[in-house]
């Protein structure tokens, strides 16, 4: 047997979360010296199948072979050891130090002098220095972090990555916030490093990239190895299809709204800062589900909290032929717009206050009586029927929310934003993180209301969700609006396309 | 299922230990001495307890939302120092203001509490709208409260003279008593009472627990979160005040070092009592058990003979235990 050919083999990594199944026997051989692209949509299994190698996840079931060696790997720092180093999408410097204490954090080099021992700072300089020049970056050791551009950080991660010997590097989306210039010059570094024989396994949506700098591209699909092909034998219009490749049953209720005249109108919205949405201008209607679609970064979430004045913008708003000014949630509010955030956990729920108080926060001046005191009777009762109409499981309204289920949180918070009565729903990425069962009563929720003339803006990053839902779908690209499609001949690969249009 | 009956009890005890930990001490310190069940005791300790009460009070509006207010006990001392001041009889010798006539007894008790407001509202605004963490922000009110209070105090012809001479109606409030109830008490009595309905029945109460519970999501749901911390902030001012002009009657006199670390015992009280030092959680029952069990330590332990410095030790002890057993919660729970 040749023992070199792979570097790396998972081997029917299965792992699964309560109510999903996020890998399924997927598998993924990985070759010495060579760029591993790992591609599919959000939420195909492609982030999860990288915590499981680098152990912040543990797979139900699967093995991970290193050299033809199996190898268990229980934590991080095993990943470490074993030569797997990861680029996060997010990254974590410690911003008030410098460069090289942060490549040596935890494991400074250390003279002895006597019974001590102290940080040996000449030596820590010197192997920055030969670690830099075999990568062929050219910075300071000793600059502070905090003065360093984005892309000088990644370098610098991409450092102290080889700086443990690694045989394999993952990079997660590593050029997602970085100008073509420096694009450039992260894949001179991948250069060298495949030159030394290091493994890179590479996580990007951006094809034309992954064409340019890969060597082998691994598709995945819902959880699911779909296959491995070389970089050099497979088109564009091949990936895009082979990623979304997948037809559409009955997830989703029958609909039966009617789109009537516009309710709100968004002429030329920007936000001031210089990576965020630009120009944006759309129209949403009575009873009508306008889908938000695009990839992770398109800054849509940011759209939406800027519409419900969690966030700066220019632009005009209109609701129903009137411009409105909205500066806070209150004025939103006060407009009957409502805005399900994306994070339930850190900006919708109070984890330890009762279901009765998270549905009722938003609209306690609705049970105001004299003394300013609140009507307790008609707050049970609206909590109560919430519960009822919504089918939210919980034992009662006195139950902390922390205790119910995702998908039974996410409820309440509808119910909580429905007892302001609004006349526009914004909903980002409301079925995120919650069964299927739960999934399919969000959706049956979200027609109900639609029927009922309330018009929905729909932020969601699973395609065949915002097909399967949405009369209109509005995709995003880089902070540009990239085009507004009809939801009843809207095809993933049209949505791809424009997700993907301002990508160089 | 003894599992699930297992774990209600293990709830039900987590979540009412602070009334156990109070019926378990009288009990010990009763079968060490059991003449300390009587009625006096308990009148004296809840004498003693019943400006605690007020000032604990005071700071589990802070706490709650998840800040918390060192600023409390220099707030008490100035509340004291100004109302005993304008409190004073015609015939004593060293009167602050010596031409002042006789107020009526409300007047300087309501300049002290808006004094008390106005630091309130000064750390509500530093805390709010200049994003100054509140125990940064309630320690630099601490400093400054008390050097406003010490100048207040050298104005002449006073000089730093302890306050004394206090008009009997100003003193009744803190030793006399109506059916035998001391007036204090009732008065603190009042001020829980009223507390308990702002934290349970009013949209100001409820939006301090969402505040602590989530400051983002509080945010989200359209609460103006720093008009909502500046009136908490001011709330809890105005109950330092109140405790500081009590303090003054309760024990005839004032010195502009009234007060000070008081805001130490409310803190460790509120705490003890259960409010949770992460914010969001806090009820007005577990406050004045907290305050009552540190009553009862300082008076059961000094009546059984304890060493007093044994009696600190005892209290250190107990407010360790009672964050660990709160922070256990907010894990297991997690």
């Amino acid at each position: 047997m040749n023992t070199s050919e792979y570097v790396l083999e998972m081997k029917n990594i299965t792992k699964e979360f309560p109510g999903v199944k996020a890998l399924d026997n997927v598998s993924l051989k990985v070759r010495p010296g060579t760029v591993h692209a790992l591609m599919g949509e959000n939420g195909a299994g492609k982030s999860t199948l990288m915590k499981c190698l680098f152990g912040i996840y543990r797979p139900d079931s699967g093995e991970i072979y290193l050299n033809n060696q199996k190898v268990d790997i229980v934590n991080s720092k095993i990943a470490l050891d074993h030569g797997i180093s990861m680029i996060h999408q997010e990254l974590h410097p410690v911003p008030h130090r410098s460069v090289m204490e942060n490549i040596w954090l935890g494991r400074f080099p250390v003279k002895r002098i006597g019974p001590f021992k102290f940080v040996d700072h000449k030596k820590m300089r010197k192997k920055t220095e030969e670690l830099f020049e075999k990568i062929g970056l050219d910075l300071d050791p000793e600059i502070i972090v905090r003065n360093l551009s984005v892309s000088k950080i990644q370098s610098m991660e991409i450092a102290k990555a080889t700086s443990y010997n690694a045989r394999v590097i993952i990079m997660d989306e590593p050029t997602s916030s970085l100008t073509e210039n420096e694009v450039d010059h992260l894949f001179r570094i991948i250069n060298s490093l495949k030159s030394e024989g290091v493994a890179i396994i590479y996580i990007s949506h951006k094809i034309e990239e992954i064409l340019q700098i890969a060597d082998e591209v691994t598709i995945m699909r819902d959880g699911k190895y779909i296959g491995t092909w070389p970089a050099g034998e497979i088109t564009n219009d091949f990936i895009i299809s082979t990623m979304v490749g997948r037809s559409l049953s009955n997830r989703f209720p029958e609909r039966t709204n009617v789109p009537g005249d516009v309710v709100m109108k968004v002429e030329n919205f920007s936000s001031p800062l210089p990576k965020s949405f630009k120009n944006i201008s759309f129209e949403l209607r009575k009873g009508e589900v306008l889908g938000v679609g695009g990839l992770v970064g398109a800054q849509r979430t940011e759209l939406v909290e800027a519409l419900f004045g969690l966030r700066q913008a220019t632009g005009n708003i209109y609701i129903n032929g009137k411009p409105v000014r909205i500066k806070s949630p209150v004025d939103a509010i006060k407009h009957k717009i409502a805005l399900l955030t994306e994070e339930r956990r850190t900006t919708g729920i109070f984890p330890v206050l009762q279901v009765l108080e998270n549905i009722t926060i938003a609209n306690l001046s609705s049970y105001l009586k004299p003394y300013l005191l609140l009507d307790e009777k008609r707050r049970r009762k609206a909590a109560e029927d919430s519960i009822r109409l919504l089918h939210i499981k919980t034992p009662s309204y006195k139950t902390l929310i922390k205790d119910l289920s995702g998908g039974n949180q996410q409820k309440a918070l509808i119910a909580r934003w429905l007892l302001t009565e609004p006349e526009i729903l914004i909903l980002d990425e409301p079925t995120r993180g919650i069964d299927v069962g739960a999934k399919y009563e969000i959706y049956t929720i979200i027609n109900e209301l639609a029927s009922q003339g309330k018009s929905i803006i729909m932020i969601s990053s699973e395609m065949p969700e915002l097909i399967g839902m949405s009369d209109r779908i509005m995709v995003m690209c880089e902070g540009k609006l990239s085009g507004i499609i009809d939801g009843e001949d809207a095809t993933q690969e049209e949505i791809m396309r424009l997700a993907t249009k301002f990508i160089a | 299922m003894p599992k699930l009956e297992a774990k209600r009890i293990r709830n039900f005890l987590s979540q009412n230990i602070i009334y156990m930990v109070l019926v378990v001490l009288i009990a010990v310190i009763a079968i060490l001495d059991p003449s300390f069940l009587s009625l006096q005791t308990f009148r004296d300790i809840l004498l003693q307890c019943a400006t605690r009460v007020i000032i604990a009070l005071g700071v589990s509006f802070v706490l709650i939302t998840g800040g918390t207010d060192l600023s409390a006990g220099r707030v008490v001392g100035f509340a004291a120092v100004i109302s005993a001041s304008m409190l004073q009889t015609q015939d004593y010798l060293r009167r602050f203001y010596p031409d002042l006539p006789d107020l009526p007894l409300i007047v300087p008790i309501l300049i002290a509490i808006a004094v008390g407001i106005l630091f309130g509202l000064f750390n509500g605004i530093v805390v709010s709208r200049f994003n100054v963490p509140p125990f940064i922000a309630t320690l630099g009110t601490m400093v400054i409260v008390y050097g406003a209070n010490s100048l207040y105090f050298d104005l002449e012809p006073n000089n730093s003279q302890p306050i004394g001479g206090l008009r009997p109606d100003f003193t009744n409030l803190g030793s006399g008593s109506i059916f035998s109830i001391p007036i204090i008490v009732i008065i603190a009595l009042v001020i829980a009472l009223l507390v308990w309905i702002v934290f349970n029945k009013t949209r100001l109460g409820k939006n301090m627990y969402a505040i602590g519970g989530n400051k983002d999501a509080a945010a989200v749901s359209g609460i103006n979160v720093g008009r909502t911390l500046i009136i908490l902030y001011a709330i809890a001012g105005a109950l330092y005040a109140i405790g500081g002009t009590l303090e003054a009657a309760r024990t005839g006199g004032a010195t502009n070092n009234y007060g000070n670390m008081y805001e130490l015992d409310a803190i460790a009280a509120c705490v003890v009592g259960g409010v949770s030092t992460t914010g969001g959680i806090g009820t007005v029952a577990g406050v004045l058990a907290g305050v009552l069990i540190f009553g009862v330590i300082n008076y059961g332990l000094t009546f059984i003979g304890l060493n007093p410095y044994w009696q600190q030790i005892i209290k250190g002890i107990i407010i360790i235990s009672a964050v660990a057993v709160d922070i256990r919660k907010y894990y297991a729970k997690k």
